[in-house]
């Protein structure tokens, strides 16, 4: 009889729920990422996430948490009130860059500006993906989508935002980065930062945000080896990875 | 019973809070009251007012449209006011600050030197306190005593030191309507 | 508990923190800008949560959040606040948590004024936001009221997991009343089933949405709604009646233009008109039955808004024509004196009514030769 290694489990912080995600996109990693830490951390108990709407508008039915699903945009400010009356739980948004970036803009801003002691992972994949990837504020210039078929001209269609760097500069902001899904280092790295942004809401040290390239097979049209590789070649050089805003008590942390 | 008084006059007269203290003095006697100020963009720079109704039954409309008793502390109040007072009614006037003579006959019209009375007590601030005594001459539901009991009751303590001052200018301007009304011929 | 003189806006702030209010979130906005600026020092102060939003957008997805949690939370505003927040309120409506939210309305539509008015009552009792759900909204006509009907709201909002709105016009926002506050309750976390505070190791995972991919379970939402719905309409309506026993006409209004009605009914009973006065505190649940009784036995109706007739269609349903319904209304900010009411009862008394006339029709046409 051959021995079995078991290489892969499914994490305790996940609900036993087979996933609605496309194929090969990276919304998956992000999920296994934050339930690997929730539990590492050992706070899956205390954890009330806040779904967002978008192909994540599911994520509660993913984690073993309390979940409450925010109206498009607003998982912010839904966070916000949890946060101030339960101080001692943990509370998250998962949130992609047409609710984020787009139509939260608002919320995000201000929920950063005040300091809450959230954390938020942040999915950047350049596209509105449930409504079937129409152009978001983080599309490239050129690239095409449904809703800029020439490729987004920037003339009439403005430019990319890039929300780490702009967050990054608000004194509210205790930890803010940008990482990517493409290969299996950089998942290694998005981890740690997730990690320290949990680490940073646990100490109490302000608000945390990572922001996580990702890929969206489906709506680019590509292979999932392909928009891998479109995330490396294309994403990471308009969108650079690195520490934009990590204060100076959060680099104490040990992860 | 039901009276009605409106006091207008410029920001900073102590419109407002001349007619919290009637509103406190016929609440500390046990009467129905309302106070409710003019807002809104009104209220910055030009003529501020406020409707005080007192009654011994549930109050219906807290604003009033013809006036019987009425405060003008400035001119455009005298302008505003004098034509929408009720005929009969009593209208206090601040002479400190207006030009001319009432226009109306069937109406009383009290000119009140209140700037002057308030100057001679030490204080011109207290201008407010000597046109509410004057109006005191007319509304006889409320006294100098029920008045003075409010303003003990609820000035805050930082302020309890101007309460003699207060008291002082309420009986001044109350004295000196008494000596209007005693003009008057019967 | 001795009276006080209470200013309307602070004196709901007050009761609310009083009912034990943990969470206020709100922006400013003129004429409610008092309850914010109140609660941003008193909350603090008791150690509990004050948060300044960024915008209505943002004050009522934070009490949505601090709802789903299971505690007291309010935010307040006016009309253009309101309608901003109508997306929260909808999904507030669809998730079933209690929240409780103030509108101290003013003149509209747009920007309007800051004039007191009545114009959101249809936005109000209708819900205002997308989708099949009906809130309790309250309409206080005094301070003491405003006090009373704000305790009132967290508990009917708790007790029917609800949004619970008081709808207030500027006067009683803005008016100083004597009025006694209710004691001090101490925060009492309610161990509800549904709330999402965390499993801390007790239960099973809970999830808050209001996403219901599957039209038949949406619509079993829909009718646990309703069914609530109706327990509210048969447990909850509120009015107060005056010189109700022997009058012929019947004069209804709300807030403030009830208690101009008031006045009016008054003046006109001093002249011998028998006349009285009904005025809804509840406008939604809306009192239905004892206008369904009036129509049985007085001659005639008035209603007086500060709109353009907007409940007047839910007194036109529960009289259903038997006798005739006469409107008067002013709008934009104009709050009426009581002589035009009264004015109008006069008519009312000398002119031959007749239960075909559309009543808004006419009012207009009146209000033309103003």
């Amino acid at each position: 009889m051959a021995i079995e290694n078991l290489v892969y489990e499914r994490p305790e912080a996940f609900t036993d729920t087979p996933t609605h995600y496309c194929p090969g996109c990276t919304h998956g990693v992000a999920h296994h990422l934050i339930a690997e830490v929730l539990q590492e951390m050992n706070i899956v108990e205390k954890t009330i996430g806040v779904a967002p709407v978008g192909c994540s508008v599911f994520a509660y039915n993913y984690f073993d948490t309390d979940f409450v699903e925010a109206p498009h945009g607003r998982a912010p400010a839904m966070a916000t009130g949890i946060k101030r009356v339960m101080p001692d739980r943990i509370v998250f948004t998962y949130q992609g860059d047409g609710d984020l970036a787009s139509i939260g803009m608002g919320e995000i801003v201000h929920a950063a500006a005040r300091g809450e002691n959230l954390t938020v992972i942040f999915i950047n994949n350049a596209n509105f993906g449930m409504t079937g990837g129409q152009m978001a504020p983080t599309t490239l210039p050129g690239m095409k989508t449904t809703s800029s078929v020439n490729g987004r001209d920037v003339e009439t269609q403005g430019y990319p935002i890039k929300v780490a760097e702009m967050l990054s500069t608000l004194d509210g902001v205790g930890y803010c980065v940008r990482r990517s899904l493409h290969d299996p280092k950089n998942i290694r790295l998005a981890k740690k930062a997730i990690r320290t942004a949990f680490e940073t809401q646990a100490r109490g040290l302000g608000f945390s945000l990572v922001e996580l390239l990702s890929s969206c097979p489906t709506n680019w049209g590509m292979t999932p080896v392909n928009s891998l590789k479109f995330v490396e070649e294309h994403m990471i050089p308009a969108y650079p990875l690195g520490d934009y805003k990590v204060s100076e008590a959060i680099k104490q942390i040990k992860v | 019973m039901q009276k009605e008084v409106i006091i207008s006059g410029f920001g900073g007269q102590g419109v407002l809070f001349g007619g919290q203290v009637l509103a406190y003095a016929a609440m500390d006697t046990g009467k129905q009251v309302t106070w409710i100020p003019s807002y809104g963009p009104e209220m910055r720079g030009g003529t501020a007012n406020c409707t005080v109704v007192i009654a011994d039954h549930e109050i219906g409309s807290p604003l009033v449209k013809n006036p019987p008793l009425v405060i003008a502390l400035n001119l455009p109040s005298f302008d505003k006011y004098e034509p929408l007072m009720q005929a009969g009614g009593t209208l206090i006037v601040n002479q400190s600050m207006v030009d001319r003579a009432a226009q109306r006959e069937d109406i009383h019209v009290l000119m009140i030197p209140c700037n002057e009375i308030a100057e001679e007590i030490g204080d011109k601030k207290l201008m407010n306190m000597v046109a509410v005594g004057a109006l005191l001459s007319a509304l006889h539901e409320v006294t100098l005593k029920d008045i003075e009991k409010a303003l003990g009751n609820h000035l805050p303590v930082r302020h309890k030191h101007l309460l003699p001052k207060n008291y002082e200018a309420l009986a001044r301007g109350y004295g000196y309507a008494q000596r209007e009304w005693d003009k008057v011929p019967a | 508990m001795p009276k006080e003189l209470w200013k309307g806006n602070e004196a709901i702030a007050e009761a609310a923190v009083r009912a034990g209010l943990e969470a206020y979130f709100g922006y400013p906005i003129t004429p409610q800008t008092e309850v914010l600026e109140y609660l941003s020092r008193r909350m603090p102060e008791l150690g509990r949560t004050f948060v300044q939003a960024e915008s209505e957008l943002g004050a009522i997805n934070m009490v949505y959040g601090a709802a789903c949690t299971g505690v007291r939370v309010m935010s307040s505003s006016s009309s253009p606040g309101v309608s901003l927040m109508m997306e929260g309120i909808s999904y507030i409506a669809g998730t079933e948590v209690p929240a409780v939210l103030v509108n101290v309305m003013r003149g509209g539509p747009g920007l309007g004024n800051i004039a007191p008015a009545q114009g959101d009552y249809n936005q109000a009792v209708h819900g205002g936001g997308h989708g099949d759900y009906q809130p309790i909204v309250l309409a206080p006509a005094s301070v003491q009221e405003a006090i009373d009907l704000t305790v009132l709201s967290f508990d009917l909002a708790e007790k029917y997991r609800a949004i619970c709105m008081l709808i207030l016009d500027g006067p009683v926002g803005q008016m100083m009343e004597p009025a006694e506050m209710p004691e001090m309750k101490p925060i009492q976390r309610a161990n509800w089933d549904w709330a999402t505070d965390g499993k801390m190791g007790k239960r099973e995972r809970r999830v808050l949405s209001s996403i219901y991919l599957d039209p038949i379970e949406e619509e079993k939402m829909n009718l646990r709604l309703l069914h609530r719905w109706r327990a509210i309409q048969e447990n909850e309506v509120r009015y107060k009646e005056y010189f109700l026993d022997d009058a012929e006409i019947v004069v209804i209004g709300f807030g403030t233009a009830g208690r101009v009605a008031l006045s009016a009914v008054r003046e006109a009973r001093a002249e011998g008109i028998k006349v009285g006065l009904l005025r809804p505190i509840t406008v939604s649940p809306f009192p239905h039955k004892i206008i369904d009784e009036l129509a049985g036995r007085v001659g005639a109706f008035l209603v007086t808004e500060m709109n353009s007739g907007q409940m007047l269609e839910d007194v036109r349903l529960s009289v259903r024509n038997r006798v005739p319904v006469e409107f008067y209304g002013r709008m934009g900010g104009v709050v009426p004196f009581p002589d035009e009411i009264l004015n109008e009862i006069k008519r009312m008394t000398a002119s031959k009514l007749s239960v075909d006339a559309n009543p808004r029709d006419a009012w207009l046409d009146r209000m033309a030769r103003i």
